[in-house]
């Protein structure tokens, strides 16, 4: 039998000006516990929107969003992994991991427990005196994800994590991360404009059309575990990117570039 | 000579410099006028007579503005919380805020001798006038500029308003603070004397440096009027190094402004 779906929206809209078009939407999704969802699009369709329809940090403006059968922002074990690091810079690499269970007044030995735990899946535990200035791109970005991981989530969402990062960093960025999911259950909803590591990460792609913001295509990705830098260079592997780019393409609004 | 050597030696050469043409300016004065401007034995004899005096002036002063200027912090560290807190707040006490800041001393010294009497706690209440507003201004300030993803990350948290405001607000407001301490450190001084001046205790040995010139100046005792100049600099220079030395306690591991490459220049 299938697990309870973890999200699920139905006919969800979003329009940030009341009268005017949706700027995301109506869309429907159902995301089962455990899936590795990619969401790839022209820049603009909408993706950090649903990311953050999904958070709560925005509210819906037509349509139902239900996220471990709760209304978004009532969850406490969902984690959200912004662009940027957005580390506090007042605060050593260990107090910004725990900043998030601070606020949720976990006790101090399990706040120490999940933060250990977490810079260590990040391998970063002996950086944890260091503040964040004095750390490199890629390691501000793995501090974040750790201060996610240490909400210890059911729901990860990342909104182009890898963004900033060179292509070396992003690409060990990304197998720590399929790593670490081997390991924890959470699901995870992974906004990215990289074809490849969307592919490489993924169970399952959304290719998303915009004007207004929908899924023009929902793909799934049956890659053996575990992936590494072999998985790289399979055959399915460069088929699979090579589909998901022509069909990211298709969906590519050319006259946004005419002008 | 060492390099290192030479890079401290600017601010000395400056010191002589400085020195010299003050000792220049003097002696080019038409010798009938030469009063005007102190030589500098003239300068230090006038510190070897009012010493005493001038010390203990000085300390009543420091006392004052200290007095004034950590009132000012204090109660503008918990005005700027209540400001920032909301914008109707805001809009509705700024302009007693600037009033506070408008008002002229001149016209706040009578009504305070009348209120309060002459003397130390006048003092405060005008030190206090003067420096409030840079503080309670910039403060605010950064309480609200706080980045807009820090923001989002609190609320996914689903911080409280409280820890919003202490545990993000506050210690992102932190530079802006000092910046609004330092300009507060330089007027405390220059507030305190003028209030002494105005407000200040007239009674033998609780007057501070105001009254002092006040002294000086009717007495025509010019190289004293320049003593009391002299100190009152050095008070604030006192002043505004110690809130530099706090500053760097607090910022200067994580804030930009102390970064490597900026020391190294
Ligand atoms: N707060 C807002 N107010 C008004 N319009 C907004 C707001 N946030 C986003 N939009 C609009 O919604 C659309 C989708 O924005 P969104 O940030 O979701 O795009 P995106 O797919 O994440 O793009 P990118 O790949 O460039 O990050 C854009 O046209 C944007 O202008
Ligand atoms: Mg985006």
């Amino acid at each position: 039998m299938t697990p309870p779906p973890l999200i699920h929206c139905q006919a969800l809209a979003k329009r940030f000006d009341t009268t005017g078009p949706a700027v995301l939407g109506p869309l429907s999704l159902t995301v089962a516990p455990g899936e590795f969802v990619s969401i790839l699009g022209p820049s603009g369709c909408g993706k950090s929107t649903l990311l953050r329809l999904v958070s709560g940090l925005l509210a819906p403006s037509e349509g139902t969003l239900r996220v471990a059968d709760r209304p978004p922002g009532e969850l406490d074990d969902l984690a959200y992994v912004f662009q940027d690091a957005t580390l506090l810079p007042w605060l050593r690499v260990a107090a910004n991991v725990e900043t998030l269970l601070r606020l949720r007044r976990v006790s101090t030995a399990e706040r120490t427990r999940r933060r250990d735990a977490a810079l260590g899946l990040v391998r970063l535990t002996e950086k944890a005196r260091a503040y964040p200035r004095q750390l490199s791109g890629g390691q501000r970005m793995r501090v974040s994800l750790a201060r996610a991981l240490a909400l210890e989530p059911r729901v990860l969402l990342l909104d182009e994590p890898f963004g900033a990062l060179d292509e070396m960093t992003r690409d060990h960025l990304g197998e720590e991360l399929l790593a670490i999911h081997a390991r924890q259950a959470w699901t995870a909803l992974f906004v990215t404009h990289s074809v490849a590591e969307a592919v490489f990460l993924s169970t399952r792609i959304l290719v998303l059309a915009p004007h207004p913001g929908r899924i023009a295509h929902d793909l799934a990705v049956d890659l053996p575990y575990p992936r590494n830098h072999e998985t790289r260079r399979a055959p399915d592997y460069l088929r699979l990117v090579a589909d998901v780019s022509a069909r990211l393409r298709a969906v590519e609004p050319a006259e946004d570039f005419a002008a | 000579m060492s390099s290192r050597l030479l890079r401290r030696l600017p601010p000395f050469v400056l010191a002589a410099l400085f020195l010299a043409g003050w000792q220049a300016l003097h002696h080019s004065l038409p010798p009938g006028r030469r009063f005007l401007f102190p030589s500098l034995p003239q300068l230090g004899e006038a510190f070897q007579v009012h010493g005493p005096a001038l010390l203990g002036a000085a300390g009543h002063t420091a006392l004052a503005s200290l007095g004034g200027f950590a009132l000012a912090a204090l109660v503008a560290a918990g005005a700027s919380l209540l400001l920032a807190s909301s914008t109707l707040v805001r809009q509705a006490l700024y302009p007693y805020l600037m009033g506070l800041q408008m008002v002229p001393v001149i016209i706040v010294a009578p009504i305070l001798i009348l209120w309060v009497g002459p003397g130390a706690p006048s003092v405060i209440i005008v030190t206090f006038l003067i420096t409030f507003f840079p503080l309670v201004v910039n403060t605010t300030q950064g309480l609200l500029s706080v980045e807009q993803a820090h923001l989002d990350l609190f609320r996914m948290g689903r911080a409280a308003r409280w820890q919003e405001l202490l545990l993000l607000r506050a210690p992102a407001a932190l530079p802006y603070f000092f910046t609004g301490l330092r300009i507060a450190a330089i007027l405390a001084p220059i507030g305190a004397l003028t209030a002494d001046y105005l407000v200040g205790s007239t009674s033998g040995g609780r007057s501070g440096l105001g009254i002092t010139a006040l002294l000086f100046s009717a007495r025509n005792e010019i190289p004293g009027l320049y003593a009391t100049a002299v100190v009152g600099c050095a008070l604030g220079f006192v002043l505004v190094s110690a809130v530099s030395g706090l500053a760097w306690l607090a910022l200067h591991r994580w804030h930009d402004s102390y970064s490597a490459e900026q020391i190294e220049r």
